[in-house]
């Protein structure tokens, strides 16, 4: 999910719309199509081929952008790869802290052990979303590798943890948000802005 | 939210969050590994002044499998005997460290009372006559399960004891916010002495009403709770309103039978009726845990939403 220092994705954005204000558009529809076509072609490059491959994405958007992904793998390798979802929720290191709920059903399709499980969301920012997600993933098996693929690498890293795919390395300051919509998820088309305070 | 004491508390978006958050729970206690760490480093006190043991142990599975410590006092291994007063016993259970505490007493209200007394989150599991919510938002959540989204126009019988149920009374006002009719059944000596601004309506044969009813809801007869001037005979009494097989056959095909337990297999439901098909008995127990999940991660791990 686009993480923010104060909230969480969509409810934060409405809370500071006035506050705020577009800074630079990152991707159009056709960046974004571009991005996501190099980074299935990666995906496959990296692991050999795309027949143990699971795509795992972290709710919201990551699921959209999987399910882009293995079309994407599809429409080149001719192989069909596994989608799943996962919902970090419970997981997270910030309960208490910040209110946190549930986005979606983890439901992973087939047995993760000895697989290749790539996680995918829409922007790596802090970490601490992956960090949710590794324990989460690693309760429902044992995978032979894990892998991330992300969008937009923010930067503002607070663990050691990098993604093995990217989209775009985008460099924002904190008080930055980025903002991603998908046809799938917000209705309108694909775009990923920068939004700063005014 | 910061106590669940009352099911009037709660407006139907909050009843419908709970329960959406139920079935992310029931997800979690489908997994091979079914916990989860939401609550880990919290402390839930069970304060039971009540015999109980499956609310009870479904509070206590629930607070763990979501990872949080538990600790029960019940009252017949405890110092209430020697004397303590109920402030006293919950001030002691507060300084040992805990974030929410789930209260069962004979007395109503004596949740709300506890809740001015504590920084814990309070969870009423039944308070005399008066509600015990979380068995009426498992029942929602059991039905709902079974009727799509809502409980919207479903005919619901509550048969029996309704007078001295604290399940009939949290029962009616969640299911009605949820859109359900309720109807109340049994004789006029165990129908509550006012029913003014109940959203209910009253019948005193189950006959008369078996064929248009979507679920039967058979409360217990609460002999420790009932003198012979109310209830002179039992035997008339399961004559009338025991949930026999042949009463079954009367429903419509896809009606539903819940019972909150325990349950008095024989006279007040055939042990066929009990176990079969139209019964909804055993998932109740086990959506039990899903739901009080949900409540427990909503008081003192969402960070508040609702």
């Amino acid at each position: 999910m686009a993480e923010s220092p104060a909230g969480e994705s969509r409810a934060y954005y409405d809370n500071h719309d006035s506050d705020y204000e577009r800074r630079a558009v990152v991707f159009s529809a056709d960046d974004l199509r571009r991005a996501q076509v190099r980074i299935a072609h990666e995906i496959v490059e990296r692991n050999h081929g795309a027949t143990d491959v699971v795509l795992v994405g972290l709710h919201d958007r990551g699921p959209e952008i999987a399910h882009r992904l293995a079309g994407a793998i599809a429409s080149f390798e001719g192989v069909q790869v596994p989608v799943g979802t996962l919902d970090v929720a419970f997981y997270r290191d910030d309960i208490g802290i910040r209110s946190v709920r549930p986005l979606g059903p983890t439901e992973v399709p087939v047995d993760v052990t000895g697989k290749i499980v790539v996680l995918i969301d829409d922007v790596l920012f802090t970490g601490r979303t992956i960090r949710a997600g590794l324990d989460a993933l690693t309760e429902l098996g044992r995978p032979q590798a894990i892998q991330l693929a992300v969008l937009i690498d923010r930067g503002h890293r607070e663990l050691p943890i990098r993604a093995d795919f990217v989209g775009k390395n985008l460099p924002t300051k904190i008080s930055e948000d980025v903002r991603v919509r998908l046809r799938e998820t917000d209705g309108s088309e694909d775009t990923i802005e920068l939004w700063g305070p005014k | 939210m910061k106590h669940l004491l009352s099911i009037s508390d709660l407006e139907r978006s909050s009843i419908e969050a709970i329960l959406d958050g139920a079935e992310h729970m029931a997800s979690v206690l489908g997994r091979e590994i079914p916990k989860v760490p939401a609550l880990r480093g919290k402390t839930v006190a069970n304060l039971f002044y009540e015999d109980s043991t499956r609310t009870r142990l479904s509070f206590e599975t629930a607070a763990k499998r979501l990872s949080a410590d538990t600790m029960t006092f019940t009252v017949t291994s405890s110092s209430v005997k020697k004397g303590e007063s109920l402030l006293d016993t919950v001030k002691t259970i507060e300084a040992m460290g805990i974030d929410a505490l789930v209260v069962r007493h004979s007395a109503a209200g004596a949740p709300h009372r506890i809740a001015g007394w504590v920084d814990a989150s309070v969870v009423n599991a039944g308070d005399g006559r008066h509600e015990h919510p979380t068995q009426a938002l498992l029942d929602a959540f059991t039905l709902r399960r079974h009727r799509g989204p809502s409980l919207d126009g479903a005919r619901i019988a509550v048969v029996g004891d309704v007078r001295n149920s604290r399940v009939a009374r949290s029962g009616i006002e969640c299911w009605t916010r949820l859109g359900a009719q309720v109807l109340v059944v049994g004789p006029p000596t165990l129908m509550p002495e006012n029913l003014d601004g109940w959203p209910v309506t009253v019948h005193s044969n189950l006959d008369d009403v078996l064929g248009e009813i979507d679920v039967a809801y058979i409360l217990r007869v609460q002999q420790e709770r009932l003198g012979p001037a109310i209830l002179p005979s039992l035997r008339e009494y399961y004559t009338r309103y025991g949930l026999t097989a042949q009463r079954a056959e009367q429903m419509k095909p896809d009606a539903l039978v819940m019972h909150p337990g325990p349950m008095i297999r024989g006279p007040e439901i055939a042990t066929e009726v009990a176990d079969g098909p139209r019964s909804l008995i055993r998932e109740q127990v086990s959506n039990g845990i899903a739901v009080r999940m949900a409540v427990l991660w909503e008081l003192i791990g969402s960070g508040g939403i609702l």
